[in-house]
């Protein structure tokens, strides 16, 4: 039995990373951001969160240019606002 | 006897985290051809241990001169005396051995133009016994965290290590002469219980800063394997000890490292007054940690803190300029602008000290067997139980752990828990039968989480929980505090029965495991206030504003905390510090001053 790739409890754990800057660009996104998303978009979110964290945590400070599949969400998680409650 | 329908796999070996200490452990069972399961709550490259960037200490002199006996010097120093002084020995002499068998592993570290290992100087590291600075600490760039945990994980698959990704282990198997005998988990994916049975268990489930609401930690960090060994009667040693950075943002957490006070940045407080001076007039802001941790929580507790609550201070760059903030300090301004919503080339970075490092935890031995006070002393092994890494407290960190010691830390008592492991099993050939009550308490813990309206959440108790840990367990302590703090915990703990899930779904059931994470957290944050309240003294990350001087004559020990005792509830014993090390004589306890 395999979960629905975008069943949202699923995208929540792979959320939980090993570097605490992603957990929270992540979870701000899946929250705030993804819900409103296409499902082609929630597909490449989704396949993101394959990916390595130090892939990650480079492309979303800027260090270094996503894969042109990527670049969109990638844009996309670093533009969702956070608040500060 | 187990229930019918409950997956079993059975192993010579199983370990319970995939970070650097579990891989490490892993591997030197795997190569030994034994039959070794790693289990993990999350993908193992996906351990905190990706987070270290600084690097791993070890004595190779390959930039200054250098030997293992003045890092094993810095390290005591370090523990504020605290730490064991055999362990700390070991873990010295065995550095370079352990980074040049990483480096033959395939680790790619970075290289000095001879082609050596490139090392870099951290703070707390000296020549000749407290003389100049020492360069000790390799490096592969700024990402050591990570090339050590694919290395890793790469070797033991090649190894046929046996990986289940995404179990999240509940508990300890131990039957009734003690011994454990393998642990019961939840399969993530379908929300399904399993038992893994073997003759050895090892813990390597990291660290629990997540008790603290400001921590630069991963959210992963909740300390279950720690809430495992409570669970099943055995003591945490010395929870007292968190190191915390001082300057983190808050809320997220996320780290602004020393250098940009390097760089000229200084500290403000809601007046605008630079208030570092008053505390250190020499070093001011470049002060070491925990003097500015604790100068900026005395700033918070005094009124003047930033914010609308109060509970942050400033950390001011503008004055360096775009051209030097932008040449210099890009990541510092990336990390502002996306946490804090703060561009600090227009205004300051709000900060705060933040939790980053346990230095308690599961009490072991040298060999990484879990020890505790039975029949015959102080440090009994409980047979078939290992714990190493940030989860463990062999004691080397003691009251205050050293920038770079803890990778080290992770593979010299991987390894050496692993190879005890190999013989422990070789004298253990058979398994034991498994007992029927810790399963079924296992199982029962988990069908709670099914049952029952709730009128509290376990994101709300947590967050109450996080506050009550910063505010009177942090930095700032004092035995009003700490009471408050305990009395304010039993009410949060009083709510718990009262919180329901409002997801029952099976299927990467987040809630159910947050929720699961709590019941390992709430007695974790119980163990740091209780013996913080005990310890009248200051030694290390430990202060206390009412007992600010280190007592050794009575507080030279280890504080041993038991949740459930014959005795009764919170129960706490003590045991030496083993002051003597291996083969080299002793260091004595002295003031601690840099
Ligand atoms: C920002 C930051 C920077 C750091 N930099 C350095 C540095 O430069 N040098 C240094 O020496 N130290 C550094 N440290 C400290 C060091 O990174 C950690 O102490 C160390 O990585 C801990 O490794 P570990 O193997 O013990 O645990 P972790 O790497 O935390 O691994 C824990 C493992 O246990 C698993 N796990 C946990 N609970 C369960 C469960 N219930 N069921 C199944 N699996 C479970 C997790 O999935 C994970 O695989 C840093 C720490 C931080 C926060």
């Amino acid at each position: 039995m395999l979960a629905d790739p975008l069943h949202p409890n699923r995208l929540r754990w792979l959320c939980r990373r090993g570097m605490l800057e992603l957990d929270a660009w992540l979870t701000r996104y899946l929250e705030m951001g993804l819900p409103a998303q296409p499902a082609e978009r929630q597909a490449d979110f989704a396949r993101l969160l394959e990916r390595d964290d130090m892939d990650l945590f480079d492309w979303l400070t800027g260090e270094r240019e996503p894969p042109a599949e990527f670049r969109a969400v990638v844009d996309a998680i670093r533009t969702t606002r956070y608040k500060r409650t | 006897m187990t229930k019918p329908g409950i997956p079993r796999r059975t192993f010579d070996a199983v370990i319970v985290g995939g970070g650097g200490a579990g891989l490490r452990a892993a591997l030197q069972l795997a190569q030994a051809n034994l039959k070794v399961a790693v289990l993990s709550k999350v993908f193992p490259t996906r351990s905190h241990t990706v987070s270290a960037q600084g690097g791993i200490t070890a004595a190779l002199a390959n930039v200054s001169e250098d030997n293992w006996h003045w890092h094993m010097y810095d390290t005591v120093k370090g523990s504020d005396y605290l730490g064991d002084q055999d362990a700390i020995e070991f873990m010295c002499r065995n550095a370079p051995s352990a980074v040049y068998e990483l480096e033959h592993m395939g680790l790619p570290f970075s290289r000095l133009d001879n082609g050596k290992i490139y090392q870099r100087p951290f703070g707390g590291q000296s020549k000749n016994y407290g003389g100049d600075q020492a360069i000790r600490t390799c490096a592969a760039a700024d990402r050591t965290g990570h090339a050590l945990l694919h290395t890793l994980y790469q070797r033991n698959i090649a190894a046929r290590t046996q990986f289940f990704d995404e179990f999240f282990a509940l508990d300890l198997i131990r039957d009734d002469d003690g011994y454990v005998l393998g642990v019961t988990a939840l399969e993530i994916e379908t929300g399904e219980a399993w038992l893994f049975e073997a003759r050895a268990t090892l813990l390597a489930t990291g660290g629990a800063c997540r008790i603290f609401r400001h921590s630069t930690n991963a959210h992963i960090n909740t300390g279950d394997g720690l809430g495992m060994v409570l669970r099943a009667g055995l003591p945490l040693e010395d929870m007292e000890f968190w190191q915390f950075h001082p300057t983190g943002i808050p809320e997220v957490g996320s780290l602004i490292t020393e250098g940009v006070r390097g760089e000229g940045g200084y500290l403000v407080n809601k007046d605008g007054e630079a208030f570092m001076p008053r505390y250190a007039p020499n070093a001011k802001d470049l002060a070491s940690r925990d003097v500015v941790a604790r100068a900026i929580a005395q700033e918070i507790r005094a009124g003047r803190g930033c914010g609308p609550h109060g509970d942050y201070v400033h950390l001011k760059i503008e004055h360096l300029g775009a051209d030097k903030i932008k040449a210099r300090l890009p990541g510092i301004r990336e990390l502002s602008m996306q946490f804090a919503g703060v561009d600090p080339i227009d205004a300051p970075i709000p900060v705060t000290p933040t939790a980053h490092y346990m230095m308690g935890g599961i009490p072991t031995n040298l060999h990484g067997q879990v020890v505790a006070p039975v029949r015959y002393g102080p440090e009994e092994p409980t047979p078939g139980l290992y714990a190493v890494g940030e989860c463990a407290c062999v004691s080397v960190h003691g009251a205050n752990r050293l920038g770079g010691n803890s990778l080290l830390d992770l593979v010299v008592f991987g390894r050496a828990a692993g190879q005890h492991m190999i013989e422990y099993l070789r004298d253990n050939p058979f398994p034991r039968p498994l007992p029927s009550t810790p399963l079924e308490r296992s199982l029962a813990r988990l069908a709670r989480w099914d049952r029952g309206e709730g009128s509290e959440t376990v994101a709300g108790l947590r967050a109450e929980m996080q506050q009550v840990m910063q505010a009177h367990c942090g930095v700032y302590r004092t035995e009003a505090l700490l009471r408050e703090g305990l009395t304010l915990l039993d009410g949060i703990e009083a709510r718990l029965p009262a919180a329901a899930l409002s997801d029952r779904s099976r299927m990467f059931n987040t809630a159910r495991l947050e929720a699961l994470e709590l019941e390992n957290l709430l007695p974790i944050a119980r163990a740091t206030l209780v013996s913080a309240l005990a310890r009248t003294e200051s030694r290390g990350a430990h202060t206390r504003e009412d007992h600010p001087d280190r007592d050794d004559d009575r507080w030279l020990r280890h504080t041993l905390y038991f949740l459930e005792h014959a005795d009764g509830r919170d129960q706490l014993d003590y045991k030496p510090v083993r002051l003597k090390p291996l083969t080299v004589e002793p260091f004595q306890p002295r003031a601690r001053t840099y």
